[in-house]
């Protein structure tokens, strides 16, 4: 590598600078506004460092001087079924998935490709076109305002994604170890599960945080099947930011709590998920 | 003979076992993406107001027909093409700019990359309500930070304005879009073999050159698919629209997606709904099929 001149060096450490600040900066704000006491914020000019901080935001979202009141209970319920939503839409659709990637990978069967061209074409279709037709069905079956409801529609998400970065995975894993298995008498299903996916570790972790992220944050469908009893965070939180009158430092502590779990498991797990978002498209 | 009747047998037990294996996925999206895909099309070419159930019936191409004339709703259709454009042009310039930044050597460069991937996991929500909220005209940090520095004299209303809210609108896509298209971009850019640039350098080809004729050809592919699913995310756009402007000022930030929901939830008309996601469908189309066709052949060449 050739040296680079001063003056270059620089220029690259003041783009990256100016790269950092950019990414972080509307976010630390959000963190910071968070933390903050409303009357250092209204301050005319602003302060951007504050010299003071406080979690009473925070609190406010959970108790009401201490007390859980009918405002509070609201939050309290939506992140539970938040909660419940994800880790289930997580926990349904990786087995279905995987099944699914693996015989579209790895058994010679005549629905091969069916497999692979379905779970695309799901991906491509606009959810709003979905929403619609889906909201009639959903009513049908009494699964409005349900969390089933709304792990049906996850799942069916995260089904393409899961088929198609396992792909990957399994197919980078040679043929032979699978065949010495099935020689010895094990089935299809325990080479599977003893052979196949322990060796795809790194794809069953990018698949599972996929899975979670993208039911956490989904919004469209949670929105528009959703109004009390299933209600999820980010349908809470477009609520509470619409709705005039309503404390800004109290969104900017609903919108940090609800970020957390995904730019926590994102940047924890950075590299599995590069690899994933990039295995589709660069060869 | 035995021989080959066993073979046939195994032959269509592992037939069996592969459409046994991918039989839920495939009924899951059967159920909710397909039946409703359908469903929706038929709906398209009904009357169906739930708020007027007299009415309602078959008009054949009736819905579509009232769409080409529908100012308001042609009027959504042109801001999301303009926002969608705008926004994937943005997003290609600064991706590839942050791209070929990080594929410098300096210190933390790790720690930038893996920062990428922060605007990424946001719940497109709370990136939604933390503009809003810098966006604010009496506490916003926007105001603030340009009046500080010397930009501005006063506090500007932003989002009372058509052509800001729309500008505004666009850099909160972008800030959250960019770092995706970067990532993409930064994993193909160290796919390239070194050696090119060195047989470049050899050649005496100086430093435009070798972006020009190297690198800018071998990133093309990735950079038409990346846009292409930009593209297509910018048309879907929803949570940015109804908590930052909810469409005004005067409908000048109404997107397609919220015409959609409006006709449909609010105005409870879901034939004339179904006909606008189905037209906006269309409009989208071709980058759909494209996207569709090209990922298509990448996976199966695996």
């Amino acid at each position: 590598m050739t040296k680079r001149p001063l003056i270059g060096k620089i220029l690259l450490y003041t783009a990256v600078l100016a790269l950092v600040f950019w990414t972080i900066a509307p976010y630390l704000w959000l963190v910071i506004s968070s933390l903050s006491f409303k009357i250092d914020l209204v301050t005319v000019p602003l302060k951007w460092i504050p010299t003071r901080l406080t979690f009473e935001n925070f609190k406010g979202l959970f108790f009401d001087n201490g007390e859980v009141t009918f405002n509070t209970g609201l939050f309290i319920k939506a992140l539970i079924n938040s909660t419940i939503i994800s880790l289930s839409t997580m926990l349904i659709s990786l087995p279905i998935g995987i099944l699914a990637s693996y015989a579209a990978t790895r058994i010679k069967f005549k629905g091969n490709r069916l497999v692979l061209l379905a779970g695309l074409m799901a991906q491509m279709v606009p959810p709003i076109i979905l929403v619609i037709p889906l909201y009639v069905i959903l009513r049908y079956f009494d699964l409005l305002d349900k969390h089933l409801g709304l792990i049906l529609v996850d799942v069916s998400i995260c089904l393409p994604l899961i088929i198609w970065l396992m792909r990957g995975y399994f197919s980078s894993i040679p043929a032979d170890l699978e065949d010495a298995a099935r020689i010895d008498g094990a089935s299809r299903l325990m080479a599977l599960v003893r052979i196949v996916l322990p060796l795809a570790g790194p794809g069953l972790v990018s698949v599972m945080i996929f899975a979670f992220i993208s039911s956490w944050n989904e919004y469209l469908f949670a929105f528009v099947f959703t109004n009390a009893a299933a209600k999820t965070l980010p349908v809470l939180i477009g609520e509470f930011s619409t709705k005039l009158g309503l404390e800004y430092l109290k969104i900017a502590a609903a919108g940090v709590l609800a970020s957390l779990p995904p730019v926590l498991l994102a940047l924890i797990f950075q590299r599995h998920i590069i690899s994933g978002l990039t295995s589709g498209s660069v060869k | 003979m035995k021989h080959r009747k066993q073979r046939r047998t195994l032959e269509g037990q592992e037939n069996t076992l592969g459409w046994v294996f991918s039989a839920p996925a495939l009924f899951a999206i059967l159920i909710i993406v397909l039946i409703p895909l359908l469903r929706s099309f038929a709906q398209s070419f009904q009357q169906l107001d739930l708020a007027r159930p007299a009415g309602n019936g078959w008009i054949g191409l009736g819905n579509y027909f009232a769409l080409l004339k529908d100012q308001r709703f042609l009027n959504s259709l042109w801001i999301t093409v303009r926002f969608s454009l705008i926004s994937v042009l943005l997003e290609l310039l600064l991706g590839l700019s942050i791209a070929l930044l990080l594929n410098n050597n300096f210190k933390g460069r790790g720690f930038v990359r893996g920062l990428m991937i922060l605007p990424w996991a946001m719940p497109s929500i709370v990136n939604a309500a933390m503009w809003k909220w810098i966006f604010n005209a009496d506490y916003g940090a926007l105001n603030a930070f340009l009046t500080q520095v010397g930009l501005m004299s006063a506090y500007k209303v932003w989002l009372s304005d058509p052509f800001w809210a729309n500008a505004l609108l666009i850099m909160a896509n972008v800030w959250k879009e960019a770092p995706f298209t970067a990532i993409m971009l930064l994993a193909a850019l160290q796919t390239i073999p070194t050696h090119l640039y060195e047989a470049g350098r050899v050649d005496g080809a100086n430093g435009w050159q070798r972006f020009s004729r190297i690198t800018l050809p071998l990133l093309m592919p990735v950079m038409l698919m990346v846009s292409t699913l930009q593209l297509i995310w910018g048309f879907q756009t929803f949570e940015l629209i109804t908590v930052i402007t909810g469409g005004g000022p005067f409908s000048s930030t109404e997107m397609v997606a919220l015409r959609v929901y409006a006709t449909t939830f609010r105005s409870l008309s879901f034939g004339y709904g179904s006909a606008m996601a189905y037209l906006v469908f269309l409009v989208i189309l071709i980058p759909v099929i494209f996207y569709t066709r090209e990922s298509y052949k990448r996976i199966i060449d695996y």
